[in-house]
């Protein structure tokens, strides 16, 4: 990042680290000398202090929780006092522990897929236990086991940053392909029937979902751009740089470089309710721009002052012409 | 040469020698005042600054200058104050970074008006409360969340959960650690009951 950096940490660095220290405080054995450590700590700058009060605080907080711990029915008449639905699942789920016992909850745990979805425009960050990343574009629907090893695009794209584990791959279905990561930042892109994988960092394998299809198998590396139309797989390599303009989203921007303004307007559309139709007779024109992915109102501007370019809006759609 | 102090400006190196102590007065203020403003404050953060990645990092040296301003003094109300800081914040960036997204400079002016806006009040009920805390490990991933769980609920040690659970103490400490920091974004911040 720019700009001025506390410390030259960032705070997800601070705050982690204080939340390492509450942690180790709280449930580990606690020495007069880690206390000293964790003092020396603090009084290193007011950033680990503030993190520090933050995190601690939280917990406190959580402490209320610890009300429900105790005998079984205890914990029933309290779920039901309070209304909660057992399939709210988590805290819930405590009740569940004491009934099923542990197994029985981590049972149903693996039983539970997770579902996100994001609308037009939006953007969401994932982050799994193990540390891995996954960052959902606009208009997405997203699937994850319990054990958040396997995963579904059933719409949209998603860029994905995962911690190998060789004993468990991490693997995304969509649209009757399998992604496999063998550690590796990369791209799924679901939109009109057409599958896009762009691999950035590491390896991955692409493959059938279904074990016994004739479809094609190919091991991407960085650059790989893998399109899968129906059985047909291709592959072409890129320079990396243009996979980081591919990304530019997950900073909320839109990066174009002679694009033509048909492409334009259709990346947009994918981001805004307001639709943007291009007139066949421009939609040739060659453009430079870096635009926000809500900066449907900028572009219009743009089109018409820089363009000269005539902008109607009908309805729910806005019509570009000469 | 040896550098003037104004007694009243304390500086970081003030606050590590231990001249200026940090009272407790000034961390149960910060406690109440300050931290339930997260969520607004996240929320101004994101519509004033595109790169979404740097949010956390602007929060964070929000609080750190508002910590360090209120050694001097305690501001009240602490609202104005804090929202104070985090757009000169904003103002510093936009003007140092090459790229100004336009958006980030026009929303400058209305967001002045939220200033004096009267804060959330959140008294919530022990119910509500409850219900908030259930979403929050709700949105952990399932192991951290056991381990959360037996942690807090059942009140074992991080030696206890690791046996019961037959993993690692390092991977407990792991779970533990990544728990505590989701709950604190979760509870205080931007995404609660975001959730869909």
């Amino acid at each position: 990042m720019s700009g001025r950096i506390p410390n030259a940490e960032t705070a997800r660095e601070v705050r982690m680290c204080a939340a390492r220290w509450a942690q180790r405080r709280q449930f580990w054995d606690w020495s007069a000398e880690d206390q000293a450590e964790l003092d020396r700590w603090l009084a290193q700058s007011p950033s680990h202090h503030v993190a520090y009060m933050r995190v601690t605080t939280i917990w406190n907080r959580t402490e209320r929780l610890t009300a429900l711990r105790g005998a079984p029915a205890a914990e029933e008449a309290n779920a039901r006092r309070f209304g909660w639905h057992l399939l709210a699942g988590g805290v819930a789920a405590i009740a569940l522990i004491s009934i099923f016992g542990l197994a029985g909850y981590r049972y149903l745990e693996l039983q539970k897929q997770t579902t996100w979805t994001t609308p037009v425009g939006g953007h969401e960050i994932l982050t799994l236990g193990d540390g891995s990343k996954i960052e959902l574009n606009t208009n997405t629907v997203f699937r994850i086991s319990a054990d958040q090893r396997t995963a579904w695009l059933d719409r949209g794209e998603a860029y994905f940053q995962i911690k190998h584990d060789s004993a468990h791959p991490f693997t995304v279905t969509a649209a009757g392909k399998r992604v496999v990561d063998v550690g590796t930042k990369f791209l799924v892109r679901y939109g009109t029937g057409d599958l896009e994988v762009a691999l950035v960092e590491g390896r991955a394998k692409i493959e059938p979902a279904k074990a016994k299809s004739d479809a094609r198998t190919a091991m991407l590396t960085p650059g790989d751009v893998a399109l899968a139309t129906g059985n047909s797989l291709s592959v072409v390599n890129v320079p990396v740089s243009r996979l980081t303009r591919e990304l530019s989203w997950r900073n909320d921007l839109l990066i174009f470089d002679n694009a033509t303004l048909a492409d334009v307007a259709a990346e947009l559309n994918r981001y805004n309710r307001e639709q943007l139709v291009v007139d066949p007779d421009v939609a040739g024109m060659k453009i430079v721009a870096s635009i926000p992915t809500n900066g449907i109102q900028a572009f219009k501007r743009v089109v018409r002052d820089f363009l000269g370019l005539r902008v109607e809006e009908r309805g729910r759609e806005i019509v570009i012409s000469r | 040469m040896a550098e003037v102090r104004d007694p009243k400006r304390p500086t970081v190196d003030a606050i590590r020698e231990g001249i200026i102590v940090p009272a407790s007065e000034l961390e149960a203020w910060f406690i109440r005042e300050v931290l339930p403003l997260e969520a607004d404050l996240m929320q101004f953060l994101r519509r004033s600054w595109q790169n979404k990645s740097e949010l956390e990092d602007l929060c964070q040296e929000v609080y750190t200058r508002t910590y360090e301003a209120a050694l001097q003094n305690i501001p009240k109300p602490a609202r104005p104050f804090v929202f104070t800081i985090a757009r000169n914040l904003i103002v510093d960036r936009v003007r140092r970074e090459h790229v100004v997204p336009i958006e980030a400079v026009a929303d400058l002016d209305e967001l002045g008006i939220a200033l004096d806006a009267p804060g959330p009040e959140r008294t919530v009920m022990a119910r509500d409360e409850l219900r908030l805390l259930q979403a929050a490990i709700d949105r952990l991933p399932p192991r951290c969340r056991e381990v959360v769980i037996l942690g807090r609920i059942e009140g074992l040690t991080g030696r206890q959960i690791a046996a019961r659970l037959g993993i690692a103490e390092t991977t407990v400490s792991d779970h533990l650690t990544a728990g505590l920091y989701a709950l604190a974004d979760t509870l205080l911040g931007e995404d609660a009951g975001k959730r869909s």
